[in-house]
C-alpha cells in the first residue's frame, strides 16, 4: 500500500511516520514536500505528520494550510481517499476545514510530554477497525496545542477519549483540557456522501512513537494495521 | 561608536577597560598587527581574546587531560568531538553553557543555549538526536529564582520541541550559590549523516564564502565578552548583548545544511556562534592557514544602518559560514532556496593570511588571522588554597550526633522534599523526550538511552543491521564535593557518569565537560579550576574515557561572589545490543535487592547533612577508582548475561533515596531484611543517607539468585543482600520503620510542582 507523507516547514515527526510504515510495516511510502502540487499517483493515504509547521507563528497549523500541496490533499479526501493527521497534523487538518473545530493552548498553559490511557470509542473506522470498542490503549503525548474545542461535534465522530487506567473518562486524565476528554476524531459524512465510512483522522497522541516493544509501547501498530487491512480488504494491496 | 572605521580612534583606560583588555594586551595587539588597530579591529580582538572565546586562562590546564582511545575521531578543537562506533556509526557529542545570558533574560538566554549547541553538532554534518540539560540555580524560595528557572526551562523546552530534538535527561541542583548567577549547560548528541567528518577549515584560494541562514541585526552585541565578565547589579543594562532564538530558522537549517553537506561541494563550514562573523571568518581562514576576504554590504540584514562594528560582532543565531568549492554555489543555494533560507556569497578565500573586511567600499578591517585566534595571551596563574577549605578540614562528624531510630522517616521525608532530590518531572514533562523514536530509558533514570535503529546507515555501504544498538548518556556534577575538594569532587563526577552508563549495560566511551568556574584572576578559584582539572584528567585517564571537546565558563560570580566550582560532565556510552538495556526502576514484587560495592562510614558533603546543619561541609566520600571500575564492569557483566532486572547509581541522598527512586516509576515497595545493623564501624545516618561511592543497587528474580551471586564472587565484586521487592510499603523491621510507598512517592512528586506554584 502506498502512504504519502507529507513535509512542510518545520514538520519534524515526517522521519519518525516514513520510519514505522516504511520498516516496521514495510509498506511503499513517498514523501511528498508541501511545495508540490500534486500527490503522487495512486496514494492510497496521506500521511500529515507532527511537528512545528512554520514554528508554530499566528497558530498551530494555520500558516501551513495555505500550503500548494493542500488542495490536491482536500481532494484526496474528498474523493474517500484516506488522510490521517497527527497531532500538527491535525491541528493542520482543522485549519483546512477538513475536520471540525480547532485546537486551543492547553489548559495547563504549557507543552506537556508524556504517556496517556485513551479509549477507543468507535472502532468501526479504517484507522480503528482492528481495535476492539472501548479498548484502552496507551499513547505518548507532546504537544503546547491540544485542547480540543468544536462547536458541534456528533457522538459518532469521536474516536479517542482521554481516560484512566481503568477506562474512566475524568478530568484528571484529562491532560489539555480537551473538551469531552477527546483526543482524536474524524469527519462527518453528509447525508448524501457516497462514502461508507469516515476517511479523515486527526488525533493528538502519536500512534507513531507506539509501535515497537523497544520504545515502551505497541498500542499504536493496531492504528496502522487498520489502515493497512482496509486496503486489502478493498482489494488494493 | 564612530560611522568610519579609520577614523582616529582614542586609545585610552576607560575604553580598554570597556572592551575588557588591559594595556599590556593592547601593546601585543599592536606588535602583532604592525600597526594601531581601528575601532572594528580592536572589538574583534576584545571579542577574540575574551575568556570564552580565547580560554586564555584555562588553555594550559585544558592541555592536561587525555584526548585519545581507539574511538576517538575528532578531539578538542573542532566545533564538537567525534567518536567511531564501527558499522559507520559516529557520533558527535559536545556540551556547552549559557549562564550570563540566562540571568539576564532566562527564556532567551536558555533557548539560545540550546541553539548553539545543536549548531555545532549538525555543522559537523551529524544529525542532532538528543539533548540533555544540566541546571543549577538558586534557592527555590526566592521568587527571582523561581521565575529565572521556570524560564530557563520554558527556553530549553521551546527550542528543543520546535526543533524535534528529544530532551533524553539531565540534572538540576538547587543551592543559594547559585542565586544570581544560575547555570545553564546544554549537551547534544548528533549521528554522522555524512561520510566524511565537515570540518572548520578554510582552503582553496579563490572558493567563495557562503553566508547562510538568518539575517543579521542587532541582537547578541558582544555578547562574548559579556560572558566573559562577572555579573553586577548593571548587568541588566547588558539585555541587548542576549541573543534572540527563534528555533523553526534553526529546524530550517539543520534540514538545508545536511542536504548541502551530503553534495560534497562544502569545504568547510563553521557556525557564527560566540563573537559571530569575527570568530567564523578568522577562525576558518586561521586554521586552514589562508586568508579570508568579506563584504559587508553583501551580508544579509534585518535592519538598516548596522555600522561595521555591529556587523563584526553581532551574535544574531541561526546563521552559518561555509567555504564552497568554486564553481558549485548555485548548487548550495538552490538547496537553501528549497528551505527559505538566504544562501548569499559575502566573499572569498585569499592567500594573504589575512582576514580582510570592506564596508562601503573602504577596507574596514585588514589583520592576520592568526593573531585574532592563536595570539591571544595566556594565563598560567598562581593558584592559592581556599581557607575554607582548611576550615572545613578541621569538621569532626563525630561531633554530629548520630540518627535515631524514631527520625528516620522525619528526614526521609525532609529529604524527599530537597528541590535536589525530589523527582525531576515538572522540567522534562515540558520537553519533548521521545520524538524521533528512539528514547529508550527515558528521563528521571540513571541515564537518558536512546537506540541506533537497524537503518540508520541505510543509504551507506553498511547497510541495514543486524542488531539495534543504543547510546547512554547522563549528565553529571555535584558541585558540593567540588566545592570542599575540588580534585576528589571532580574525580567523582567522571565517576558517577560512568556508573550511570554502566547502570543501563553500556560501556563508558568519552566525554565533554563544561568547566563552570568562577573569577581565575583570584588564585583561590584558579586552585579550584587547576585541581578540578587535575581530578578530571585522573579519572578520565583511569576509565579510559577522555575528553573529546567541552567547554570553560568563567567569571560566574554575583556582586563579587563566585559560585561553587561546577564541572559538570557528559559521558557517552556505547550497548551492541540495546534489547539488553536496564533501566532503574524496580520491576517485579518478590525479587531479591543486592548492593554492589561497599558500606562505609561517610556522612560528609552528604545531603543529609546539608539538612541537618544547614551547611554543605565535612569531608567528602573516598574514591577507590579499582573498586569503582570493579563494580561498573560487574554491573555490565550482569546485564550482559541477562540476570537482573533493574540497576541504580547510589548517590545523592544515599541508600534509602536511591532505593525509593527504583521503587517509585511502578508504585512497588521493599522490605530491608537483611539490612547490615548500625554498629560502633557504621553510624545508622551513614548506613541509610551517607553518600558513599562505587555503590549501585540492583534486582533480579529469586530464580537467578544462585547465578548472580557466583559471578560476583567469580568477579571479585564486593556486594550484600539487603532485602527484597514486596508490595505497597517500604520497611525494615531492624530499624523499626514501615512507610506505604504512596505517600513517600506524593512527597516525592508534587515538591517542584508545590515549590514553583
Amino acid at each position: 500500500m502506498k502512504f504519502a507523507v507529507v513535509i512542510f516547514p518545520g514538520s519534524n515527526c515526517d522521519r519518525d511516520c516514513t520510519y514505522v510504515l516504511k520498516d516496521v510495516f514495510k509498506q511503499e511510502v513517498v514523501e511528498i514536500f508541501h511545495t508540490e502540487k500534486e500527490l503522487s499517483k495512486e496514494t492510497d493515504c496521506v500521511v500529515l505528520p507532527g511537528g512545528f509547521t512554520y514554528g508554530d507563528y499566528l497558530r498551530a497549523g494555520s500558516i501551513a494550510g495555505f500550503s500548494k500541496i493542500i488542495p490536491a490533499i482536500k481532494d484526496f479526501a474528498n474523493k474517500g481517499g484516506l488522510v490521517i493527521g497527527i497531532c500538527n497534523g491535525f491541528q493542520i487538518l482543522c485549519e483546512i476545514g477538513l475536520l471540525p473545530g480547532a485546537l486551543a493552548k492547553n489548559k495547563s498553559l504549557s507543552f506537556v510530554c508524556d504517556e496517556v490511557y485513551l479509549k477507543v470509542v468507535n472502532n468501526k473506522t479504517p484507522f480503528t477497525s482492528l481495535y476492539k470498542k472501548d479498548e484502552i490503549i496507551r499513547l505518548p503525548i507532546a504537544h503546547g496545542d491540544g485542547r480540543y474545542t468544536a462547536n458541534n461535534v456528533d457522538e459518532s465522530q469521536i474516536i479517542f477519549k482521554y481516560c484512566d487506567k481503568d477506562g474512566n473518562i475524568t478530568e484528571d486524565s484529562n491532560p489539555n483540557g480537551s473538551m469531552l476528554n477527546i483526543a482524536g476524531i474524524t469527519n462527518s459524512l453528509s447525508p448524501n456522501s457516497y462514502l461508507l465510512t469516515s476517511n479523515i483522522l486527526g488525533l493528538m497522541p502519536h500512534p507513531e512513537r507506539a509501535c515497537e516493544s523497544i520504545l515502551g509501547s505497541k498500542d499504536g501498530k493496531k492504528l496502522f494495521e487498520s489502515i493497512i487491512n482496509t486496503q486489502v480488504l478493498a482489494g488494493k494491496n | 561608536m564612530t560611522v568610519l572605521a579609520n577614523q582616529r580612534l582614542e586609545i585610552n583606560d576607560a575604553l580598554l577597560a570597556k572592551l575588557k583588555l588591559t594595556c599590556e594586551e593592547y601593546k601585543k595587539i599592536v606588535d602583532l598587527i604592525g600597526k594601531k588597530p581601528n575601532e572594528v579591529e580592536l572589538h574583534m580582538f576584545s571579542v577574540m581574546w575574551s575568556e570564552h572565546c580565547a580560554y586564555k586562562n584555562s588553555k594550559p590546564l585544558l592541555r592536561t587531560l587525555p584526548t585519545k582511545n581507539k574511538f576517538v575521531v575528532v578531539g578538542p578543537g573542532e566545533n564538537a568531538g567525534v567518536i567511531d562506533l564501527g558499522d559507520g556509526i559516529k557520533v558527535a557529542f559536545k556540551i556547552e553553557s549559557h549562564n550570563r545570558p540566562t540571568a539576564i533574560e532566562p527564556f532567551q538566554g536558555a533557548t539560545t543555549g540550546v541553539g548553539g549547541i545543536l549548531r555545532d553538532i549538525f555543522t559537523m554534518g551529524a544529525r542532532p538526536v538528543a539533548i540533555l540539560d544540566s541546571l543549577r540555580f538558586g534557592d527555590l524560595n526566592i521568587a527571582r529564582t523561581k521565575y529565572l528557572f521556570s524560564g530557563a526551562v520554558g527556553g530549553i523546552s521551546h527550542y528543543g520541541n520546535c526543533t524535534g530534538i528529544p530532551n533524553i535527561g539531565g540534572e538540576a541542583y538547587f543551592y543559594p550559590t547559585y542565586n544570581e548567577n544560575p547555570l545553564v549547560n546544554a549537551m547534544c548528541i548528533g549521528i554522522m549523516e555524512t561520510d566524511s567528518i565537515v570540518k572548520s577549515a578554510a582552503s582553496g584560494i579563490g572558493n567563495p564564502v557562503l553566508y547562510v541562514g538568518s539575517k543579521t541585526g542587532r541582537d547578541g552585541i558582544g555578547g562574548a565578552s559579556f560572558a566573559s565578565s562577572g555579573l553586577t547589579e548593571k548587568s541588566h543594562e547588558d539585555r541587548p548583548a542576549v541573543q534572540v532564538g527563534d528555533p523553526f530558522t534553526e529546524k530550517l537549517l539543520i534540514e538545508a545544511c545536511l542536504e548541502a553537506f551530503k553534495t560534497g561541494y562544502i569545504v568547510a563550514a563553521q557556525d557564527m556562534g560566540a563573537a559571530g562573523l569575527t570568530c567564523s571568518t578568522s577562525e576558518m581562514a586561521a586554521k586552514g592557514k589562508v586568508g579570508i576576504e568579506i563584504d559587508l554590504d553583501k551580508v544579509p540584514i534585518r535592519t538598516d544602518l548596522l555600522l561595521p562594528v555591529e556587523y563584526m560582532i553581532s551574535e544574531s543565531q541561526e546563521r552559518m559560514l561555509f567555504v564552497v568549492k568554486k564553481g558549485y554555489e548555485k548548487d548550495i543555494t538552490k538547496i537553501f532556496d528549497k528551505w527559505g533560507l538566504d544562501s548569499v556569497q559575502i566573499g572569498q578565500i585569499t592567500d594573504t593570511k589575512n582576514v580582510v573586511v570592506s564596508y562601503k567600499g573602504e577596507i574596514v578591517v585588514d589583520v592576520p588571522a592568526d593573531a585574532l585566534v592563536s595570539q591571544a595571551p595566556e594565563y598560567k596563574r598562581e593558584g592559592i588554597e581556599p581557607s575554607y577549605i582548611s576550615k572545613n578540614r578541621q569538621f569532626n562528624e563525630s561531633e554530629i550526633p548520630d540518627l535515631k531510630q524514631e527520625d528516620i522517616l522525619p528526614t526521609l521525608h525532609k529529604l524527599l522534599e530537597s528541590p535536589n532530590i525530589c523527582s525531576k518531572k515538572w522540567i522534562y514533562r515540558k520537553y519533548d523526550h521521545q520524538v524521533q523514536t528512539n528514547t529508550v530509558i527515558k528521563p528521571g533514570g540513571a541515564a537518558g538511552l536512546i537506540r541506533l535503529k537497524r537503518c540508520i546507515a541505510r543509504d551507506t555501504k553498511y547497510g541495514i543491521r543486524n542488531t539495534e544498538t543504543g547510546l547512554a548518556v547522563p549528565l553529571d556534577g555535584n558541585s558540593a564535593y567540588v566545592y570542599l575538594n575540588p580534585y576528589l569532587g571532580s574525580m567523582i563526577a567522571v565517576a558517577e557518569a560512568a556508573r550511570n552508563v554502566s547502570c543501563t549495560g553500556a560501556l563508558p566511551i568519552a566525554i565533554t565537560n563544561n568547566l563552570n568556574f568562577g573569577n581565575p584572576e583570584k588564585p583561590e578559584i584558579y586552585w579550584q579550576l587547576s585541581e578540578s582539572v587535575r581530578g578530571i584528567k585522573d579519572a578520565c585517564t583511569a576509565l579510559d574515557t577522555p575528553v573529546t571537546g567541552g567547554n570553560v565558563s568563567l567569571y560566574n560570580e554575583g556582586s563579587g561572589v563566585d559560585i561553587w566550582p561546577t564541572p559538570v560532565i557528559g559521558m557517552v556510552g556505547y550497548l551492541e545490543d540495546v534489547s539488553l538495556a536496564v533501566g532503574s526502576s524496580f520491576k517485579t514484587c518478590g525479587d531479591v535487592i543486592l548492593l554492589l560495592g561497599e558500606q562505609k562510614n561517610e556522612i560528609g558533603a552528604s545531603e543529609y547533612l546539608y539538612l541537618k546543619t544547614g551547611k554543605i561541609q565535612g569531608k567528602v566520600p573516598e574514591l577507590d577508582i579499582r573498586l569503582e571500575k570493579n563494580v561498573q564492569s560487574s554491573v555490565r557483566e550482569l546485564i550482559k548475561r541477562k540476570l537482573i532486572n533493574s540497576a541504580n547509581d547510589c548517590s545523592i541522598g544515599g541508600l534509602l533515596v536511591t532505593l525509593l527512586e527504583s521503587a517509585f516509576p511502578n508504585a512497588l515497595g521493599f522490605t530491608l531484611s537483611k539490612l547490615q545493623a548500625p554498629s560502633s564501624k557504621l553510624r545508622l545516618d551513614a548506613l541509610l543517607f551517607g553518600e558513599t561511592q562505587s555503590r549501585i543497587i540492583v534486582s533480579f528474580s529469586k530464580e537467578k539468585g544462585q547465578e548472580v551471586e557466583n559471578l560476583l564472587k567469580e568477579l571479585n565484586c564486593p556486594y550484600q543482600k539487603i532485602g527484597s521487592i514486596q508490595e505497597k510499603f517500604i520497611e525494615a523491621k531492624s530499624l523499626g520503620i514501615k512507610a506505604p510507598i504512596n505517600e513517600l512517592k506524593e512527597i516525592w512528586q508534587e515538591t517542584l510542582s508545590i515549590k514553583l506554584s
